[in-house]
């Protein structure tokens, strides 16, 4: 009952949060993403005008100029080699419109990179694995992982300064309604920012290929009031629950090389390859994302994680029966 | 006792007695350019129908959400040799067979500068292929399966090295990309040589044909381009074998050197793959607008002042690695630069048209489908240029689309009219033109319908590289409807290998000069003969033939 109870409380405040599965660069809803959007519109109003003139020019002229049938073919029209005053005039108009959108693209730049986070941030560092990643809170003492909590911040001052780092190979952060990308690269640090303005579930991918499973290493940014956001920081800073309904899953995951990879607070399982389990059941989806955490889809996620998602670096560990029954009803205890 | 012994029978004199092995004979052993030019557009349309394949089975896989048609391994591994191939084996070939084709004939020489260096450039390209292709075979050296490359066309480190990418087959990627870079290289500098050295009489730097400008001006940016890819190759073979660490970011190397080297290679790359379609725009449209070139000069110098530009652009593919803000807006102005000296081509060509008598046959058709392709191309890639646009679009489906819009509309619409255009040099027979004009409308259905697409699925979020997606992202429709335009594009195709193949044995003989032309191609016989010009033309403008056919209104009148 208490446990039921305590998942309750975990889940409440984000089960209900609206979802943006469909990551629409133009319907962004923070503010990188608005910069970004304000200076893709004037950019594709401009390109569009050169289009339709251009294009009308070129449609016009071999409309008007096709041989049609009757026409003298022998006769050859006037011979003209150019004319300075028109080529100069379509030089100098195209530069005009590409010094408008250099200006305009610096100012841009400089207000998205330059922007020094405010006082009051949120600091948070996401390490990329191989199709996987890592998400640490060194303020709150947090370490989880595929899913970032931060708090909202509708007014554009509760601002999450990310730190991005890479232990592998190139990957990159993406969460097209909050920012545009920033590359995690191994060997150096990048910083980028996120303001969610509303709550919801945001999602993403990696956006730099990484190697076989690139294609499932997805993201989610999960932007909840600010008292949900420290209730959440809370409560996954505690060390793992430990159920003694759960004794035997537990002394048989202990048992198994579980361990070497995974980390449970609490526990001795310290590994630090695969994500860390302590809270496993208080996230949305296993294997980065692949597919929902519920039940059914973590048994067949412990039983062989080839099927769900070959290549990833985790192996089937060939439990038998009663043996994967047991550890994952220890997972599912750990709230 | 000063006898020789000829191993081998004495040559036969004259082709009609030939038997198989004598046509072989031929054509391994040939010095002509000519030969050789056939030979390097024939392995690359090879290359291209391979890739095509490819290209078919990974639009197959994203049509439906949760595609399973191949495993994930096998989709990273037919990306990457769908861009590889394309840009190495498809692109590369193709600039070296139309310069080694025409470029000798266009400036009335006999031969290139150096015969025998221009065949060792074509079969150290196609080994080169064959290297990169081996790996299916040996990719994982002797004790396993083979395996080909899956690092990707542009191969980010430390995706490459040893701990990330074991057995061999990035090494086949390298090797047969270093070797394949040697031929193009030896292309290149023949090129220049031919130009600068054996022009006749009467041709001038400033009475040299466009197409020949065109590439010469290609030759020296590959000149430029290709050492720091060698170099970068090199560094990358010392890092998996001699432990030299250049790109190994666990023991202190950069990744973000190999990204600079490769772009500074990879920039000036594109448009060294689209020029031959910018030469090849500037022989066509005027010939079947009947009108000389509009702005002759500033035509040239927009091309040189591309060449120029495309060298200080590279990081504009690297905004998202973390440079600053200073470094972004730099390669930011200056990407937006090329869209100036790019406009003025457009003009001009459209300018050529225009007072003219505009004959749609099929090559003209693809030149004015190329306009109109390469216009959205070039629109995109000016947004592609605005860094801050460019981080949400760095990456995405909307750069599938955009580099496709420029390669397999733009440059390929451009081959596809020179292909047509000199056809009737290349093979002294006439093409199909109904069903030329098959091909024309269908791949130009194609292309939209699978290109298109593309740049909405990536303005949606869908990240490029990805084997399969998750339904309810919103990317399922346009995914559908670039598969299905990929397949109409290889019916297309299909028709004009069928068109080619039919026509070269079974066409009308289409006479020496079928377009009534004015470079001096059009001058010899078709086929042209081993040598050319029985005497070596005298030229006094760029337009000799119609001074020929215009006695009393020649060119050199108003030069």
């Amino acid at each position: 009952m208490l446990i039921q109870a305590v998942i309750a409380l975990l889940q409440a405040p984000y089960a209900n949060l609206p979802q943006y599965p469909v990551a629409n660069t133009f319907d962004p809803l923070a503010t990188p993403g608005q910069a970004e959007k304000g200076i893709a519109l004037l950019t594709i109003a401009i390109t569009t005008g050169i289009f339709v003139v251009t294009a009308g020019l070129i449609v016009y002229g071999i409309w008007r100029y096709r041989i049609r049938p009757g026409d003298d073919a022998t006769q050859e029209p006037p011979q003209v080699y150019g004319s300075n005053q028109i080529e100069v005039a379509w030089t100098v108009i195209p530069i005009l419109i590409v010094f408008v959108l250099i200006g305009v693209s610096v100012r841009v730049i400089a207000a998205v990179q330059n922007a020094s986070p405010s006082q009051s941030s949120v600091k948070l560092q996401l390490i990329g694995h191989q199709w996987w990643w890592t998400v640490n809170y060194p303020q709150f003492g947090v370490v989880t992982a595929n899913e970032i909590h931060v708090p909202v911040s509708p007014d554009g001052k509760m601002v999450t300064e990310v730190r991005l780092e890479s232990v592998d190979v190139a990957h990159s952060f993406w969460i097209p309604q909050l920012a545009g990308k920033m590359d995690l690269i191994p060997n150096r640090i990048n910083y980028t920012w996120i303001d969610p303005h509303q709550p919801g579930v945001y999602y993403g991918n990696c956006a730099e290929y990484c190697g076989t499973q690139h294609a499932n290493m997805l993201l989610r940014v999960i932007a909840q009031p600010t008292a949900d956001f420290n209730r959440w920081a809370y409560e996954q800073k505690q060390p793992a629950v430990d159920d003694p309904n759960a004794a035997e899953g537990k002394k048989a995951f202990l048992s198994l090389a579980c361990v070497n990879c995974h980390l449970i607070k609490g526990t001795p399982s310290a590994g630090v390859f695969g994500p860390d389990l302590t809270h496993l059941m208080s996230r949305q989806t296993i294997g980065a994302g692949v597919l929902p955490l519920n039940h059914e889809n973590l048994r067949a996620w412990v039983n062989d994680p080839q099927q769900i998602k070959p290549g990833c670096l985790m192996p089937s560990m060939k439990l038998t029966g009663p043996e994967l029954d047991h550890v994952v009803a220890y997972l599912e205890t750990l709230h | 006792m000063a006898s020789i012994d000829y191993p081998l029978e004495r040559p036969k004199v004259g082709t009609k007695d030939w038997g198989f092995a004598e046509h072989m004979y031929d054509w391994v052993a040939t010095v002509d350019h000519k030969k050789l030019g056939i030979m390097y557009i024939v392995s690359a349309l090879l290359f291209l129908v391979i890739a095509g394949i490819m290209a078919l089975v990974i639009r197959t896989q994203l049509a439906l959400p949760n595609g399973h048609v191949v495993a994930p391994d096998t989709y990273n591994r037919l990306f990457t040799m769908h861009g590889t191939t394309m840009v190495f084996l498809l692109g590369m070939p193709l600039v070296a067979g139309f310069s080694n084709y025409l470029v000798p004939l266009m400036i009335g020489a006999r031969d290139m500068a150096f015969p025998r260096l221009n065949a060792f450039g074509f079969w150290i390209f196609l080994f080169g292929g064959f290297l990169l292709y081996f790996s299916y075979l040996g990719g994982s050296g002797l004790y396993g399966a083979g395996s080909a490359p899956d690092v990707g066309w542009f191969a980010y480190a430390p995706l490459t090295e040893k701990p990330f990418s074991l057995g061999h087959s990035t090494d086949y990627w390298a090797l047969g990309i270093i070797v394949s870079g040697i031929g193009t290289i030896a292309s290149a500098i023949n090129v220049i040589a031919t130009t600068f050295s054996l022009r006749c009489p009467g041709m001038t730097l400033s009475r040299m044909p466009m197409f020949v400008w065109v590439m010469l001006i290609d030759s020296w940016l590959i000149l430029v381009a290709f050492p720091p890819l060698t170099a970068a190759q090199i560094m990358l073979l010392l890092d998996r074998y001699l432990g030299a660490n250049f790109f190994y970011t666990q023991r202190g190397g950069s990744a973000v050197l190999w990204q600079h080297l490769f772009w500074i290679f990879g920039h000036p790359e594109v448009y060294i793959l689209i020029f031959p379609a910018f030469a090849i725009l500037s022989e066509v449209i005027p010939i079947f607008s009947r009108k000389p070139i509009f702005g002759r000069p500033a035509m040239v110098g927009a091309v040189v002042a591309i060449g120029f530009i495309s060298l200080g652009v590279w990081a504009h593919h690297m905004f998202a690695v973390g440079m600053t803000s200073y470094a972004n807006s730099f390669f930011a102005a200056s990407t937006m630069l090329v869209g100036i000296p790019t406009g003025i081509k457009i003009f001009n060509w459209t300018a050529t048209m225009y007072g003219g008598k505009v004959n749609l046959k099929t090559p003209m058709l693809f030149c004015c489908g190329f306009l109109l392709q390469f216009l959205i191309a070039g629109l995109t890639g000016i947004m592609l240029a605005i860094a801050p646009f460019d981080w949400q679009l760095h990456d995405s489906y909307f750069v599938v689309g955009h580099f496709h819009f420029t390669l397999a509309e733009g440059l390929v619409f451009g081959i596809f009219a020179g292909l047509y255009y000199w056809f009737p040099k290349i093979t002294g027979r006439m093409y199909n033109e109904k069903l030329g004009k098959w091909h024309f409308w269908l791949f130009v259905i194609g292309v939209n319908l699978t290109f298109i697409p593309m740049h909405f699925a990536g303005i949606l979020g869908m990240p490029r590289r990805i084997y399969t997606y998750q339904a309810g992202r919103g990317w399922e429709f346009w995914q559908f409807s670039a598969t299905i335009g990929a397949y109409i594009q290889a019916i297309a195709v299909a028709i004009y290998v069928w068109n080619v193949v039919h026509s070269a044995i079974k066409g009308e003989p289409a006479g020496d000069d079928p377009w009534d032309g004015w470079t001096l191609e059009w001058a010899t016989t078709s086929p042209p003969p081993e040598y050319n010009f029985e005497k070596l033309p005298v030229v006094r403008s760029s337009r000799p033939l119609w001074d020929l056919k215009h006695p009393h209104d020649p060119d050199w009148k108003y030069e």
